[in-house]
């Protein structure tokens, strides 16, 4: 198993699309950091407009933590077109290619090359969300210092200084959790055509599908909404709650393992069955 | 005949893809050491029985026993020591050849070493290409990378299927010198899947024709080519007057002759000697007979017979 993916993990990183995503958020983080570093105090002000007529603000709350926090709220959208690009290329790339007559031939079985094929994507996924957190926390710290973090949402929170960092360390654990669910959904639809833009496609035509049914107002989704995975997936903000409601958090993460191990085990009991024809 | 242990051997092989029956019934037998041609025209069935016979399609009934053990059962066990390439050779585009083949025989449990990889890749003549991206190569450089491949675990069973497509009449005859040499001198059993039927008549020690997914012959290519009708060539001291007397002999129906005054008859094999006496008895010597029926013309009496097309 340990060869396959080995194999695997050359294959993923010998393909220039694979560094698409890396290349993206290398591109956007610093876009984003230069654009708060020459303009943040203006946004920052224009953000906080509404409050300032009730609340003094005093120091610098444009810190590093600040702008991190905006980065990850920003990408964490385009981020799944990110990673099916890869995830969804995993098997069906193997179809497109003709490569499948190549590497299911040799004597080892489907179960480990497609448990092999999960886990290289389950890595690629890792990797793409430390190189973001690397970029956005670290760069943005490293440039606009650390400070206190405030948060305008539903309601403010203002989040001490050191009571920052683990949060962020949770966080983006939490996001490759999230990324995972998505890379999952990539490598099922992966399992199912034969060409790498049907799962690409698919996937985010269901992350929009059910995002746009869970936000309707309609008393009988109100059974299944908590069980879609598109509502989970930002569930990284609930840590920066203060107190952070940790139930709610092992809830969500719960549901996105759930739906993680189901697109793994179809996926599997897919590839097991299919008679390869290209 | 008397044969060596069967290598291959396939029994009531069915497949059928809904309502659509690919493969019906098949048997088969290869022996330790064929060079085993498997012909059959388009759309025969041929493809799919390679399929399974590598696992990638699942049979919807029969058996397939490979080594002495079946291949539902000895799987990793039976693949470790097959070497094939099914269908078209199809790469990894974006890596280097030597890549293709490190990779391809890790999962094979090769012998990956650089020196390993170069001396299989020297075989087909690709050394010199190792470190190029297999997206630079012409399909005949992607077909010899196939064979290179397939022999990278050095595999006691190699399943070719149309291994000469795309290759130049260069790279045919050294395609053909590598397979006699695999069989002859590596001892190497060989399934060997080809439209190109001349080359399985050169090569080939046995054969089986299969059509509409059942086998319709299977056995010696040279015993199969004796059977039946076929196209003898007389050379005669009176090419007229024997063509005269064959004309009123019971084998006049299909006589013709060609432009250097032979005789061409189309008749059973085994009225041969008849024949020859018929002539040498009515003073005519009889200088030559050859009797050889092409595979081609063969495949296409059986095939027809089978009901193609």
């Amino acid at each position: 198993m340990l060869t396959i993916l080995h194999i695997e993990l050359i294959k993923i990183f010998s393909k220039w699309r694979s560094y698409i995503g890396f290349i993206a958020v290398g591109i956007l983080v610093p876009i984003i950091q230069v654009a708060m570093y020459s303009e943040g105090e203006q946004y920052f002000a224009l953000f906080t407009q509404s409050l300032r007529q009730m609340f003094e603000f005093s120091g610098d709350l444009t810190n590093g933590y600040l702008i991190a926090f905006i980065v990850l709220n920003s990408l964490f959208v385009h981020i799944p077109l990110l990673i099916s690009l890869v995830a969804g290329d995993m098997l069906a790339g193997e179809a497109t290619a003709g490569t499948y007559r190549m590497i299911l031939t040799r004597p080892v079985s489907r179960f480990s090359v497609v448990t092999a094929k999960f886990f290289a994507a389950l890595i690629y996924v890792n990797a793409l969300i430390l190189w973001m957190s690397v970029l956005s926390l670290g760069l943005s710290v490293l440039f606009f210092g650390k400070g206190e973090l405030l948060i305008i949402g539903s309601k403010i929170t203002i989040l001490q200084e050191s009571d920052i960092l683990w949060r962020f360390g949770l966080s983006y654990m939490y996001a490759s959790l999230s990324m995972t669910t998505v890379a999952s959904l990539a490598f099922l639809f992966s399992a199912l055509v034969e060409n790498a833009i049907g799962p690409i496609v698919g996937t985010m035509a269901i992350i929009i599908v059910f995002t746009i049914i869970s936000s309707l107002d309609a008393e009988s989704l109100d059974v299944v909404r908590p069980l879609f995975f598109t509502n989970h997936l930002v569930g990284w903000r609930m840590i920066f709650d203060n107190p952070p409601e940790t139930s709610r958090i092992l809830m969500s993460a719960t549901i996105l393992v759930g739906h993680c191990i189901v697109f793994y085990a179809a996926s599997l009991g897919i590839m097991l069955k299919k008679d390869i024809l290209t | 005949m008397t044969h060596a242990q069967p290598v291959i051997e396939i029994r009531g092989l069915t497949k059928d893809f809904g309502n659509f029956r690919a493969v019906d019934n098949l048997d088969l037998t290869v022996y330790r050491g064929d060079i085993f041609g498997f012909l059959g025209p388009n759309g025969a069935g041929k493809s799919t029985t390679i399929r399974m016979l590598m696992t990638l399609i699942r049979p919807t009934s029969g058996s397939i026993s490979v080594f002495g053990h079946s291949l539902f059962t000895h799987r990793n066990e039976i693949l470790r020591n097959i070497g094939a390439i099914v269908e078209k050779p199809d790469f990894y585009l974006y890596l280097s050849a030597f890549k293709n083949m490190e990779l391809l025989g890790r999962l094979s449990g090769a012998d990956t070493s650089r020196s390993n990889i170069m001396k299989v890749l020297e075989l087909v003549n690709l050394h010199e290409r190792a470190e190029s991206k297999v997206k630079t190569f012409s399909y005949g450089m992607k077909q010899r990378l196939g064979i290179a491949q397939a022999l990278l675990h050095n595999p006691q069973l190699i399943i070719l299927d149309e291994p000469t497509n795309g290759l130049d009449p260069v790279g045919v005859k050294e395609m053909r010198d590598l397979i006699l040499m695999l069989a002859n001198e590596q001892e190497k059993t060989i399934f060997l899947s080809s439209h190109i039927l001349p080359e399985v008549e050169m090569i080939a020690n046995r054969m089986a024709i299969i059509n509409k997914g059942k086998t319709v012959v299977e056995g010696e290519v040279r015993q199969l080519l004796l059977q039946g009708h076929s196209v003898v060539r007389f050379t005669t001291s009176e090419p007229d007057k024997a063509l005269e007397l064959l004309r009123q002999s019971p084998w006049s129906k299909f006589i013709t002759m060609t432009d250097n005054a032979d005789i061409m008859l189309d008749m059973e094999r085994n009225d041969t000697a008849d024949i020859n006496e018929y002539l040498v008895n009515n003073g005519i010597a009889v200088l030559g007979i050859e009797a050889k029926r092409s595979l081609e013309e063969y495949f296409l009496s059986i095939t027809k017979h089978s009901g193609h097309g």
